[in-house]
């Protein structure tokens, strides 16, 4: 049975208790440096900045809001990067359910560790895209337009003039970070007194252990897990929406040109991908430098040919890829410049395939990738029907 | 009207299938002429992108053809490939492209009238199918 702790939160403001909490892992050397969003530009400023950022003083924590709807990048990949090789001391990063669940597959893939690394997940109530969270910001206070969108979220109001949150987000059956050492909770929870935190790993427990919270009433508790269940309900309905509507979009390799006729093959999809961790993609290599007369043959087979080429292999064969380790966070519709709905394309493959091989992307670090095992009886149906 | 002709790649492995298509063709065996053969040195090197690309580029099916599995001459190559054709189906199925259209089978070193007997019957599926959409369209 996992451990449920309450924080207490004071002047009504949970960001603030936040930061305090990550102020103690730091002054008491739970952790040597804390990585989470942080405002870059003082009171929001025009840009409305939050960057992943790794603080190491406890005092420069003050614009520290992991809670911000602002997600710029997956921050995955930066833990990756943090947590590869040899590390000095450990580090605690705060992350969205999504970006734990895109660093389980790292992991698993051997790109990051999770041997020196506290993962703290808390519940999401989604994110802006980032050309929308500027507008959503406005003029206001950080903190006060971070806690006027918990509020509004909590009520399932996150859409107003010039901003909606990411169809990614509205999309997500999993809103909680079960795969996080902490999950801090606040569904169904009144954030103006308290926020709760559950461990969910031994390492988890031994935090919270040290830290001595106070156990939280299971009423809490009890109210958190139904408001949970009701959103997962609600965004599992959206979900099955989207991916029926973009199946019939893409149900022949002709729709498919034509659902992605917009791309430009900048490959923002894939530099956003949190999953896609190849260090050289091979569309970036010679292989893809065709010859004047290659093209020329290529459009006289049908008479003409659209330049940039190879839209559709690129995209099939990102999607053979990363498919299955494909978590939904949806950043490659936030960085494609032409509004090319790839996050639903990338989403649907990435179910059919994870359910072809009864696995699911950051589920847990111990199942294995599908395509890195084997077994000697298995799919015999491919083969039809010899093994 | 014309027969349709159907536009098949396959990639075979060095150790077996290859071995077994010599052998149909040493020995006379009536084959289909559609079947453009790739050797690869072990089916577990067929990247996906190969398929695609011979697909996207106009191949009505393509054919990935190895040893029995236990008989891989690296050991455990075709296993290897058995999953990844199974994702390949997976992802273009949903695309609306046939399963017929990508094809996975064991044929032995010695197994030469199998292999004729494989290249024929796909053809005639393929055949049925009628060509390829891509055959048909400008690939962007």
């Amino acid at each position: 049975m996992a451990t449920t702790v309450s924080l207490e939160v004071r002047d009504a403001n949970p960001t603030k208790a936040l930061r305090e909490f990550l102020a103690r892992l730091l002054t008491e050397g739970l952790a040597g440096g804390v990585l989470a969003g942080k405002h870059l530009s003082a009171n929001g400023g025009p840009q409305g900045a939050v960057m992943p950022t790794l603080v190491t003083d406890p005092a420069l924590l003050e614009t520290t809001d992991p809670l911000a709807p602002s997600f710029p990048l997956n921050a995955a990949r930066l833990v990756s990067r943090l947590t590869r090789g040899e590390g000095e001391g450990s580090l605690a990063a705060v992350l969205r359910p999504c970006e734990v669940r895109a660093f389980t597959e790292l992991v698993k893939l051997n790109q990051g560790a999770m041997d020196n690394v506290i993962l703290i997940g808390f519940d999401c109530y989604g994110a802006y895209p980032n050309a929308d969270y500027p507008r959503f910001i406005a003029s206001r206070a950080p903190d006060e337009a971070t806690l006027a969108f918990l509020a509004a979220a909590s009520k399932g109001l996150t859409d107003g003039e010039g901003y909606t949150l990411a169809r990614a987000c509205k999309a997500c059956e999993h809103p909680a970070a079960g795969g996080a050492d902490l999950n801090i909770g606040l569904f169904g929870v009144d954030t103006g007194q308290r926020l709760l935190i559950t461990a969910n790993t031994p390492r988890g427990e031994g935090l919270l252990n040290r830290l001595a919270l106070s156990d939280t009433d299971p009423a809490h508790a009890q109210a958190r897990e139904s408001a949970l269940e009701e959103l997962i309900a609600a965004r599992s309905e959206y979900r099955d929406t989207m991916f029926a509507e973009t199946a019939t979009a893409t149900e022949s390799l002709g729709k498919l040109g034509a659902y992605l006729s917009n791309c430009i093959s900048c490959y923002n999809c894939r530099a956003a991908c949190p999953v896609c961790y190849c260090k050289e993609c091979v569309f970036l290599t010679d292989v893809f430098d065709h010859k004047p007369w290659q093209y020329m043959g290529w459009a006289r087979k049908n008479g003409q040919l659209r330049m940039p080429t190879d839209t559709l292999f690129f995209h099939l064969t990102r999607l053979s890829h990363m498919s299955l380790s494909c978590v939904g966070c949806g950043q490659c519709s936030n960085a494609c410049p032409n509004g090319v709905p790839v996050m639903e394309l990338f989403r649907l493959v990435g179910d059919r395939t994870q359910r072809a091989f009864g696995y699911e992307a950051g589920r847990n670090a111990e199942e294995a990738p599908p395509l890195t095992v084997f077994r000697e009886k298995e799919f015999a149906e491919v083969t039809g029907g010899t093994d | 009207m014309e027969r349709f002709e159907p536009t098949i790649v396959a990639f075979v492995c060095n150790w077996c299938t290859y071995t077994a298509a010599d052998l149909a063709g040493t020995a006379r065996m009536i084959q289909s002429p559609n079947v453009r053969l790739v050797r690869m040195m072990c089916t577990g090197m067929v990247d996906p992108k190969y398929v695609l690309k011979a697909l996207l580029g106009g191949a009505d099916a393509v054919l990935i053809s190895g040893c029995h599995p236990g008989d891989c001459h690296y050991i455990n190559g075709n296993y290897k490939a058995r999953r990844r054709v199974k994702l390949l189906k997976e992802i273009l199925t949903g695309f609306g492209v046939d399963e017929r259209r990508v094809k996975l089978t064991w044929v032995g070193a010695s197994e030469g009238n199998e292999f004729a007997e494989t290249v024929n019957e796909l053809v005639e599926d393929i055949r049925e199918l009628g060509p390829g959409e891509t055959s048909r369209m400008m690939v962007i």
